[in-house]
Order: structure tokens, then sequence, then C-alpha cells
């Protein structure tokens, strides 16, 4: 019954503390996500992080060694590992070429982490050892609590310089972990940094938590909590912890998504046990049906114009999606049509594609859905996988499936040819969605 | 306001946790019921009950809920949200029972198994608690009697993924008001 919000800016001050206690406790509550690899791929393109200048071994943010984990994470870079690194180069000119070319590879990226006033400031460079090019150099400003941003942000440049998509190393996660078995279950909702580290709780409740879902501007999440033994829709801002209930309405609050300017809420209510969807626009409170049809409308996703949402809907008889444009002059069209069962709709960035839960050959799996096309690409394969949420550069699909009969995270990327896993040694973790990026 | 909201909701369900004891205290419903309602009573009312709880009697009410009790479960089929014939006596019996007592109250929560996505589970979950309504109210409850919750597939009665577990999860609780 009891829940508990926290705001992320409250807790900053007690950071340092909460990370002192995560090493001796590792209290479930913040139980760190692991990231595991789970399928490689055999192009991934060699690249070395060199450690930075400027910091003592076992310094607190190793800065090179996160620049290193989320260009590994994305599938595409397999960084060298530190020991096989022949030199220690915090400069352009430091490098000696012909060494990285004979470690074979193709890109190095140095740098160090200099004093600036009473603060910090990183500068790097990264070069392609085959030709010996300057192809970045940049010098960040930071401080020593911001360096792991910094360092997000450094490998977000050096992943858009090589492959042309901006990276999305800087952004977040929201999910949420049940521990304890029914009826006694603890459910949380955790906001962690996109490579699982930093988790913190943002409510906590032993009725059930769902459906996080997170403003265009990265600055509230809008969710679902049982709390009150009904469901009803909130929406807390991260920086303050504060928190509005939008919506408890009699019968169903479910599913609430954004719409693009950030101003209405798609959400599913029920009249009679009949589902159906509707926007509600979060400064006024008015509500506009969407759709009356009889069966199960639920799931909502906007189109990036903002006209028109994607949707589950049981109305031929078993879970497809559809679409249905809000001004109400035309029917809803059909856009799945392969497999018997298509559901929890996600746009990707450039609103060409759907990821979606299919049921494939026995198993519920992620799959991408080509608008323009109509073909459905199977990008996993595991037999209870839902939940997907594209990268905001929609390079990654994040998706909740299952480890050993336990609930946990999963990355694939959009071709399907990369997957890794997020782990937790404990409890259940869930329901996915990965933040816009950060607003600069 | 909202602390007496919570302390209602707790009240209440202490109220329920007290009632649904009598399933697990098997050979003598009626004994059981009286000591647990009785010791659950005095800890909300005085907050310092100090041994010596009178026993009273049950009212032919709280009798005829104590029978209920053990069966308040209608489970279904996959996908289904149809009541299968074997638990149409299950829900008349509430239904007889609703009628005679015109001020209990029962909550229906609709759950689900693990397949498919969450929030289509809960329309599900839905589906079944409104079908349970539907049959009550065709045996003369009153709509005011009757709520429903979905919890889809977020409250499973046991873990696990195997059709053992699905099965006992697709099911509608019959949870009454004390």
């Amino acid at each position: 019954m009891q829940v508990r919000f926290t705001g992320t800016r409250r807790l900053l001050p007690a950071l340092a503390l909460l990370a002192c206690a995560l090493l001796l406790a590792a209290a479930p509550s913040e139980a760190q996500l692991r990231l595991d690899i789970t399928q490689g791929v055999r192009d991934a393109v060699p690249i070395a992080v060199v450690p930075f200048g400027g910091q003592a071994e076992g310094a607190g943010t190793d800065v090179a060694a996160v620049i290193a984990n989320d260009l590994q994470m994305s599938g595409r870079f397999a960084p060298l590992e530190r020991r096989d690194l022949v030199s220690r180069p915090t400069r352009g000119e430091e490098i000696r070429f012909e060494d990285w070319r004979l470690l074979r590879s193709d890109f190095i990226v140095v740098g160090r982490v200099e004093p600036e006033g009473s603060a910090l400031a990183v500068g790097f460079e990264l070069f392609n050892v085959r030709t010996g090019a300057s192809l970045l150099s940049q010098r960040l400003p930071s401080t020593e609590r911001g360096l792991r941003a910094t360092a997000h942000r450094i490998a977000d440049l050096v992943f858009e310089r090589l492959t042309g998509t901006p990276g999305a190393f800087s952004t977040r996660i929201a999910y949420v972990t049940v521990d304890g078995r029914p009826p006694s279950q603890r459910f949380r909702l955790v906001v962690a940094d996109a490579d699982g580290f930093n988790p913190r709780t943002i409510a906590e409740s032993t009725e059930p938590i769902m459906s996080p879902a997170w403003s265009p501007d990265g600055q509230q999440v809008a969710y679902v909590s049982f709390e009150s033994k009904v469901s009803a829709i909130y929406v807390q801002r991260l920086a303050t912890g504060e928190r509005r209930r939008v919506s408890a309405r009699a019968g169903i609050n479910g599913a609430p998504a954004w719409s693009p300017d950030g101003r209405q809420l798609a959400l599913t209510l029920s009249r009679e046990g009949n589902l159906d969807l509707y926007t509600l626009d979060l400064a006024t409170q008015s509500l506009t049906r969407i759709t009356t049809d009889e069966a199960i409308d639920t799931e909502p996703e906007w189109a990036r114009d903002g006209r028109s949402l994607y949707f589950t809907s049981d109305r031929a008889g078993n879970a497809q999606v559809y679409r249905v444009a809000l001004d109400g002059a035309h029917k809803a069209e059909r856009a799945t049509f392969t497999n018997g069962y298509n559901a929890r709709p996600r746009l990707s960035p450039d609103g060409k594609e759907l990821a979606l839960v299919t049921l494939d050959r026995g198993g519920y799996r992620i799959a991408v859905l080509d608008l323009a096309s109509r073909n459905l690409r199977v990008l996993t394969n595991g037999s209870q996988d839902e939940s997907p949420s594209f990268a905001p550069n929609g390079a990654m699909v994040i998706y909740a499936t299952r480890e050993r009969g336990r609930g946990s995270l999963a990355i694939v990327s959009s071709d399907g040819r990369f997957q890794q896993r997020l782990s937790s040694d404990q409890g259940d973790v869930r329901e996915p969605a990965w933040s816009p990026f950060p607003v600069r | 306001m909202k602390s007496i909201q919570v302390l209602a909701v707790a009240l209440l369900a202490l109220g329920l946790a007290a009632c649904q004891k009598p399933k697990q205290v098997k050979p003598e419903p009626t004994a059981a019921v009286t000591t647990t309602d009785a010791a659950s009573t005095s800890g909300i009312g005085e907050g310092s009950a100090a041994g010596g709880t009178p026993v009273k009697p049950l009212t032919p009410q709280q009798q005829a809920l104590a029978d209920l009790q053990q069966k308040s479960l209608v489970f279904f089929d996959f996908d289904s949200s149809e009541i299968r014939s074997e638990y149409v006596p299950v829900v008349a019996a509430h239904a007889g029972y609703l009628v005679k007592f015109p001020s209990a109250r029962v909550r229906l929560e609709g759950h689900t198994d693990e397949r498919g996505s969450r929030e289509y589970n809960i329309g599900l979950g839905e589906r079944r608690a409104q079908a349970v309504r539907r049959a009550l109210m065709l045996q003369g409850v009153a709509d005011a009697q009757v709520t429903t919750v979905s919890y889809g597939e977020e409250r499973p009665a046991v873990e696990g993924t195997d059709e053992a577990a699905n099965a006992q999860n697709r099911r509608v609780e019959l949870v009454h008001a004390p």
C-alpha cells in the first residue's frame, strides 16, 4: 500500500552515500543491471580506447572504460582489451600509429582529464589508425561528479563520427522491478543510465506498477499504479519527484503514451468492461474518445505527426496492430498482417517502423514492422519477449525477456544481428522504456 | 483526507485478509472465523487489545460468507472469458448470497496468465471480471454490489511458466467485503 517516490535531484547530495551503500549491500531497490553480450557481431569495428591521462588507476570514474563499454554495447564496435594496449598515449602527438596497426585496431581514442578552474575539463581525440588522420578533437567541461556523463557524451560523439548516427549513450532507461513472491510483492519503478549504471527508484508499492512512458522532453514519466487497489495514471517529474494523478476514472486507467508535443496523453479507459482509446489534454483535463469498438483497444502509440495512433485491438478476433486517425473521419486501418498475434507497437524515431510483440513459431518475440513494405522482421528468439522500446537513435531496441525463469532486460540491434542482456542478480525486471535524447 | 482514504483501504485490506484466513484453516470454519474476526476487529478498533477476546456467535451472513469463501475462484481457458460449466454453480452460490444480503459487496479481480503483452492482458482480465459480473447480475445481484478490477498478469496466483501454472493464473477471484 505504501508508496514512495523520489526525485533524482533530491537524491544527488546523498549520492556518495548511496554509492557506498550499493557497494556494501547491493540493496534490491538499487540492484544494478549488468551487461552481457549474448550474440556478438563478427564485423564489429576494432577500436582502442586508451586510459585517459590525469586519472589515477582505480579512479572513481574510469572515463575510457565508460566509453569502451558504451561502444561495445552498441554492437558496432569491438574495443581492444586493456591488457592488449601496447602504450598509453593521451595526446595525438604521442600515438605511434604503426603499433596500433599491428594490433589491427581501426581507430583510436585518446584523452586526458585536466583541472580547469575549480572544475574539470576532458580533452579527447579520435584518429583513423590506418591513415593517421584526426577525425575528432574536442574539449568538454566537466566536474568530478559529471565525469561519467562526459564519458557518455564522448562515446556519443565518437559513435556519430564513425557511423553517421548520433550515439544514444547519454540517455536513460526506466523499468519496473518486482521482488518477493505473490501475494507479498514489492514493485519499483526505476530510472537508470542507459548502461544500467546509477539506478534510482522513483516509485515503490506493494501493488502493481506498470507501463512507464517518457515525456518527449525526458523530464517526466507517466505510469500506471494500483496503489489505491485500482489502476490510476500518474505523471511524475524526475527532477523534483513531484507527482500528479492524471486519470483515476472508474474501471481501467492504462497504457499512457505522450503526444509528440507533450501536451496530451493517449490512454486506455474502460466502460462496462469495454476498453477504448482516449486522449487526455494534460492542461485542461479534457478527454476525447478515439475508439468505440467493443473489442479490447489498448496500447496506443502516437504517430510522429501527432495526428493518429497505432494501437492493439482484438476486433478481428485476435490481437493485431491498427492505426486510427484522431480527426474521427476515418475508420481504423489494420497495420499487421503476418502472424496471429501482434501487439504493443512502438514507433521508431524516424516513424518508418514499428517494434512490436509477435507470436512467432510458438514464442512471443520482438519484431520490427516496416510500415511501407509491411515486411515483418523478427529480431529475437525467446518464448516470452515483450515490451519493446526503441533507443532514440533507432539503432537498438530494448525489451523484456525471461532468463532462467526470471524477468530480465535485453537489447537487440534494430537489424537483429547483435544481442545483449541486462541482467539483475535478483527479482524480476520488466517493462523497459528508453528515454528520448536529453535536451541540450 | 488522503490519510483517511489510506486508512480506509488499509482497514479493508486487513478485513479481507482476516476473512480469507478460513480458506487455510480447513476443518472448522466457524471457530476459525470467530477468532480471527474478533482479533482483527479489536486490533483495528481499540489499538490495544489485551487478550480475553469475547467469542461472539456468527451472524447468518457471516456464516454464509464463510461457506462461500471455500469456493471463490473461477478459472478460464486460454484467451477466453467464457465461464466454464463447472464454475456456473460457484457463481450462482455467490449470486445467492449477494441477493440474500443486499448490503453485501463483492470485488471481482480478473487475472490472466503471463502470455502476451501486459496492457492487452489487463483488457483480458477485465473481460473475465465483467463476464462474472454479468452472470451475477443476471441472477438478480444489484449493480452497486459489484466492483471489478483487472490485474492482468501482474498478480499471478502461482509462479511458473508451464501450462499448469498458466491455468491457475487465468482466473477471477471473488473477494467479499467484510
